[in-house]
């Protein structure tokens, strides 16, 4: 491999990384306030995708109104699953949570294959992100440099959140304990509203970014981008959000960067995230920038 | 307890050898339909049993069933065709050496379908196990995603995307139900000895069943490995009762059908999960009805596929909200509580006359 194709790939995998990171960190917020694995949050990008692709084509906004309308949908969408599924099993065993997760996940994915069917539906690029710079031999697709740019931009706003304002303060108390925080005076089931909130905006982000990447957009899209983000989050370490977005750029690079190396491995790319998870657990199962976590 | 031990044994060859009778009659009387129902049922029964011995009674949260059938429908497939069928079927790779030219019957191949499970879920049950609750949860559904992926690109073995078609429809009422039988009397009996209980104890607070003398992984792969026989079995049945098997048939999908049905049936409990993938099926089959078009007076709404997903999703998320225990709870059927029924009817319907 050449040092040109070497770094157009490592174009790519940045660019992809950027956006698992994006929607880890979703994940991780939500599993560091109340310990639990949002399996709905991959199907709530795919919700974020329709929202945008319905937007544009019938309503017939401009692709900034429409991504702007889909966002606020699926943040509306993260609050109403945080309300009428998660609530009522917050004190149930952790084994219920999970279960109502695996439901709410398995809720979106068919309704959205019963509303809109099962055929993929093109997404079109807006203009600016669908020119094509060049330098030197090296093709880069603008979504490939706003990616990065847009999930770095986030992040810094989602720090600002959590460690310069009230709410983030409240968010980072009922993480480290619910009781006490409620205690404390403070609408802990508002909180957790606004974290599902902020995640699902991420999610919305990511989606969006997502539908471009790969033009299209199906009731199955969430699962793939949702289990890796997982994944990016554990390799991070759960319940850190720097950590989730490191996480995804070095999933996503390493993905990207073995089946550029070996390209007979291409079939098995979906697999790779699994080995990393499965060797991450088991050498270091608080991830790069985990604090231990109490069992 | 002991005293009963007799009867309730003839009780229970009773109600096999009712079964068997009603399955005799169902096969002479009922349509190809209802018999294809009645043979997924088994099926169901089969695996529904097999993955409640992990997440039920052992407390493991697992999510990996499908890659178990996958790997049990796949050697039992690839064992029953002929050299012949099997060069047909491959036509963009060959097929690799020994399976090229083995051919075993129907009955071996179920059995090695089952070994060669166990034998992934034993290996698989060490990386598994070291980790717990939800990071097993997310590990298991991983190696599901991984087997269902590398069905897809071991072209020469699995014949890739592609599938392999024309299996013999050799699964029928016997097979399924008999096979089914055997599981329940074996995961009946596993239940019930020490093993069982060690399994349960690792359920109920690990630290302390350690504590106990216990080994947690040992009896955790013990749980995990014979839920992979009986569900490579199950695979092996299933393969040769639908006759055609690709990759996408064994997705996530497949394990939140078991899932649904254990959680309904009531988590712990083997009666539960009988009866849960009883209603499933047939439910499944009657909640057909809402994925028809329908014409009410003059109103036609079309058919819309996919309904009944959501309607089981639903379903889940409800049970979780509202009762979440199930049906059974973690309670069992048994003869002693029965007669003990019979006799309190008995006694309320003499004590009102």
């Amino acid at each position: 491999m050449n040092f040109q194709l070497f770094c157009q790939q490592l174009i790519n995998g940045i660019s992809l990384g950027s956006l698992y990171g994006l929607i880890a960190v979703g994940y991780t917020m939500v599993y560091g306030i109340i310990r639990l694995i949002n399996f709905a949050h991959g199907d709530v990008v795919m919700m974020s995708c329709y929202f945008a692709y319905f937007g544009i084509l019938m309503f017939r906004m401009p692709w900034w109104l429409s991504f702007l309308v889909a966002t606020i949908l699926t943040t509306l969408l993260g609050v109403v699953i945080d309300r009428g599924a998660y609530r009522p099993v917050r004190n149930a065993p952790r084994i219920s949570a999970l279960i109502t997760a695996i439901g709410v996940s398995f809720l979106l994915e068919n309704l959205a294959l019963v509303m809109w069917g099962g055929r993929p539906k093109p997404f079109t690029r807006p203009e600016m992100f669908a020119k094509v710079y060049t330098v030197g031999d090296v093709r880069i697709l603008a979504l490939s440099i706003w990616t990065p740019a847009i999930t770095l931009l986030l992040l810094l706003g989602m720090l600002f959140v959590i460690h310069r304002t009230r709410a983030g303060l409240a968010m980072r108390s009922v993480s480290r304990d619910m009781e006490t925080t409620r205690l404390m005076g403070i609408n802990v089931d508002r909180i957790i509203a606004l974290t599902f909130a902020l995640g699902s905006t991420l999610a919305a982000a990511g989606g969006m970014m997502w539908a471009m990447k790969y033009p299209q957009v199906n009731p199955f899209l969430g699962v793939i981008p949702g289990l890796k983000a997982f994944v990016a989050a554990v390799l991070g370490g759960i319940g850190n959000v720097v950590g989730a977005v490191l996480g995804g750029f070095i999933l996503g690079v390493a993905e990207i960067l073995l089946v550029a190396i070996a390209p007979q491995l291409a079939g098995y790319r979906d697999a790779i995230a699994f080995v990393i998870l499965i060797g991450i657990l088991i050498f270091r199962p608080t991830g790069i920038m985990g604090e231990p976590l109490p069992e | 307890m002991e005293k009963h031990h007799r009867r309730n044994q003839l009780l229970t060859l009773a109600a096999v050898a009712l079964l068997f009778t009603l399955l005799y009659l169902a096969s002479r009387y009922l349509s190809d339909y209802q018999v294809r129902i009645l043979n997924n049922t088994a099926i169901f029964v089969v695996l529904a049993v097999s993955y409640n011995l992990i997440n039920g009674i052992t407390g493991q949260f697992s999510l990996e069933p499908n890659a178990f059938v996958a790997i049990g429908a796949y050697t039992s497939a690839l064992l029953t065709l002929s050299p012949a069928e099997k060069q047909l079927s491959f036509i963009i790779e060959p097929i690799i050496w020994p399976l090229s030219v083995i051919q075993v019957s129907f009955i071996w191949s179920l059995l090695a379908a089952g070994i060669v499970t166990a034998f992934f879920g034993f290996l698989m049950g060490f990386p598994v196990f070291r980790v717990r609750g939800d990071y097993l949860a997310i590990v298991t559904l991983g190696f599901g995603e991984v087997v269902r992926v590398v069905a897809n690109n071991l072209q020469r073995i699995t014949n890739g995307p592609l599938g392999l078609k024309a299996l013999h429809n050799y699964t029928n009422l016997w097979w399924a139900w008999g096979f089914a039988v055997v599981t329940l009397f074996f995961i009946i009996r596993l239940v019930a000895s020490s093993y069982g209980l060690a399994m349960k104890a690792v359920r109920e607070d690990e630290v302390a069943a350690e504590a106990m003398g216990i080994n947690a992984f040992r009896t955790k792969l013990l749980a995990f490995t014979t839920s992979a026989f009986f569900e490579g079995v199950a695979g092996g049945l299933l393969a040769h009762l639908i006759t055609t098997i690709s990759p996408t048939l064994f997705t996530f999908f497949l394990t939140f059908n078991l899932l649904i049905i254990i959680v309904a049936g009531g988590l712990g409990s083997t009666t539960g999960a009988v009866i849960g993938a009883a209603l499933f099926s047939f439910g499944g089959e009657w909640l057909r009805a809402v994925e028809e078009p329908m014409t009410i007076g003059s109103l036609h709404i079309p058919g819309i596929p996919g309904m009944r997903m959501v309607v089981f999703s639903i379903i889940l998320i409800l049970l979780m909200i509202f009762a979440r225990n199930g049906i059974m709870g973690r309670k069992e059927f048994s003869w002693d509580w029965l007669i003990d029924r019979c006799r309190l009817a008995r006694v309320i319907r003499g004590g009102g006359k």
